[in-house]
């Protein structure tokens, strides 16, 4: 009891600081030390509770049990990690972005293709596409080609629309000028329409990059080889060892956003220019 | 009307009789192998024969299109009405896409209430906007999807089966595009019309109501209709691994389990179909509100 009331003191004390925090701090102290506290007291407050009420072990475990897990089967988990992500979600994240990009390329040259592709990638992007993991996981096996090949799949046509989208987002004026200055096809690609893309491709990066990390996971509980982080969740779950499945979240939840906060940093360097990126 | 069809139904239709081609052409390689295991040994088979072979198998590696609307047809039936279950369980595919739609829009329901809300006290509050804002777009980083199996064991375990643990995880991939918005929307409204506002000495929630909640729903809806299409993909994935019998995703694990490719395809076909019309019908709702609402060009901004 004295855990639960401890709980509800400790959320009570940390929002009141955090509401301090955001007003005393400057706005860029703030945007980090106020969030991370907001974190912190979740965790806190999940761990107090469960203690306090004594929540069963298969329903949550106890984040610091989650953590020790994280520690104690790192090799385990590495070699998850290596498999699903390194292997399975990285290679048919790029093989499905390059590829969707070298389409938009094709497209951005006849207005024909554009018109046809635009439409039917938006459509195509609402699909539930994941659908297609047990197919191809009977075309191409059990191993990482197939999750690989779902990755693909799923990341193409959103992918496809953003980078077309991107490539048509130049207007008249800009490209009259470009002909002014008697620019090179060549030339007019690289100064202007890719610059000119690369929010859109950025975006594009962005959205598909929960997808390939779903696709692959998904991918694994239709067929795998006994390592992979889909595969260790299902059996987990059967075997009731949940710290180990939430070490798997964990350790998935770090590559997610790791990744995401890569291409946060790669969009700022290089829309430095966009609105949405001004300061 | 002429201009209309050459300019945008034209291009569509040729870029979808170019994928039904290579569809037909790429079965005849992908279902050769079962053809030549069938023949008798150094049989030479004609390449018509092989080719009508390979477009009419049983359990093919690549069903070609017409087998799978053949399939469509005979299972869309609404048999399971008047008729007993065969075999232990339901076959109609429109039985089994009803399960899935109410499981989606359940989870849809409840993930549009929990975005709005939160859209809301991010909006109404900066102690919110700074503390949940960024651990909303960190919860979209996690392939949340992966525990759908624990998510459904841990909830069987409290005593809660069937829509709401699928509803959840529709829930958790559906908030967040409608928080991102419902947010970006509320925040939209011009600022000379606020002042307008004031200069008529409006409450709060009258301003809310009558000016920042009618500027946001250009973006809602966008918002809303990508939440749709990921509340289906969560449903469709809850299905899977949660012991469920009914369902497209049910299905799926189902035949997969007994390589009957051509039902797999058309369960496949029929989630389409479902995407298909929920967001063709929340287009048509966004342009009736858009237009009472007096919006010409609805903005596309998501996300």
């Amino acid at each position: 009891m004295m855990l639960v009331v401890s709980a509800f003191v400790l959320w009570a004390g940390l929002w009141a600081l955090n509401i301090i925090l955001a007003r005393r701090l400057s706005e860029q102290q703030a945007r980090i030390a106020v969030p991370v506290i907001f974190g912190l007291t979740l965790v806190l407050v999940v761990e107090l509770m469960v203690r306090g009420l004594n929540v069963s072990f298969v329903i949550l475990p106890k984040p610091s049990e989650m953590v020790v897990r994280l520690f104690t089967s790192y090799e385990m988990l590495w070699e998850d990690f290596a498999q699903t992500i390194l292997k399975g979600a990285l290679t048919g994240y790029i093989v499905g972005c390059g590829a969707a990009l070298m389409v938009a390329f094709l497209a951005s040259w006849s207005d024909f293709l554009r018109r046809g592709l635009l439409p039917l990638g938006n459509f195509v992007a609402a699909l539930p596409v994941v659908g297609l993991a047990p197919i191809m996981v009977m075309w191409f096996g059990f191993g990482w080609e197939s999750k690989a090949a779902i990755v693909v799949s799923m990341c193409f046509f959103p992918m496809l629309v953003n980078c077309v989208q991107g490539l048509a987002a130049t207007n008249a004026i800009e490209r009259d000028l470009f002909k002014t200055y008697a620019a090179s096809p060549v030339q007019q690609l690289g100064l202007l329409r890719l610059p000119a893309a690369m929010p859109f491709v950025l975006n594009g990066l962005k959205v598909c990059t929960p997808l390939a990390l779903i696709g692959a996971i998904v991918a694994e509980f239709f067929g795998s080889p006994s390592v992979g982080m889909g595969f260790r969740i299902k059996t987990s779950v059967g075997s009731l060892s949940l710290d180990l499945v939430w070490a798997e979240i964990i350790v998935a939840a770090i590559a997610g956003t790791g990744f995401f906060g890569l291409l946060l940093i790669i969009e700022r360097s290089l829309t430095f220019w966009h609105p949405s990126q001004r300061r | 009307m002429v201009q209309w069809l050459a300019r945008s139904v034209l291009p569509v239709m040729t870029i979808i009789a170019a994928i039904v081609l290579i569809w037909y052409a790429a079965a005849v390689p992908m279902n050769a192998g079962r053809t030549y295991m069938m023949a008798p040994d150094d049989a030479e088979i004609a390449l018509p024969d092989l080719v009508s072979d390979t477009w009419a198998q049983k359990k093919p590696r690549l069903p070609v299109p017409h087998q799978i609307v053949v399939e469509v047809r005979k299972q869309a039936t609404f048999s399971w009405i008047w008729k007993e279950k065969r075999r232990g369980y339901k076959r109609s595919l429109i039985y089994h896409t009803w399960v899935t739609l109410s499981s989606t829009i359940f989870g849809f329901v409840l993930g549009l209430v929990l975005g709005v809300s939160l859209s809301l006290a991010i909006v109404y509050s900066r102690v919110m906007d700074l503390s949940v804002m960024p651990w909303v777009i960190t919860s979209q980083t996690i392939p949340i999807i992966a525990i759908a199996p624990m998510i459904i064991v841990i909830m069987a375990a409290g005593g809660m089966t069937g829509l709401m643990p699928k509803g959840v995880i529709s829930m958790y991939l559906s908030y967040f595009p409608i928080v991102v918005g419902m947010t970006k929307g509320l925040r939209s409204s011009e600022p000379i019309l606020e002042d307008q506002m004031k200069t008529w000495s409006a409450t709060a929630f009258q301003t809310f109501w009558l000016l920042r909640l009618p500027s946001a729903m250009p973006f809602l809806f966008p918002a809303m209709k990508i939440g749709l299409a990921a509340a289906l993909v969560g449903a469709v994935v809850a299905e899977l691994p949660s012991g469920a019998r009914a369902g497209l995703g049910a299905r799926l694990l189902v035949f997969s389990y007994r390589s009957e490719t051509i039902p797999m395809w058309a369960n496949l076909v029929s989630a389409a179909l479902l995407a298909g019309i929920l967001v063709v019908s929340f287009g048509l709702l966004e342009r009736a509100v858009n237009r009472r609402l007096g919006f010409r060009n609805a903005g596309d901004v998501t996300s």
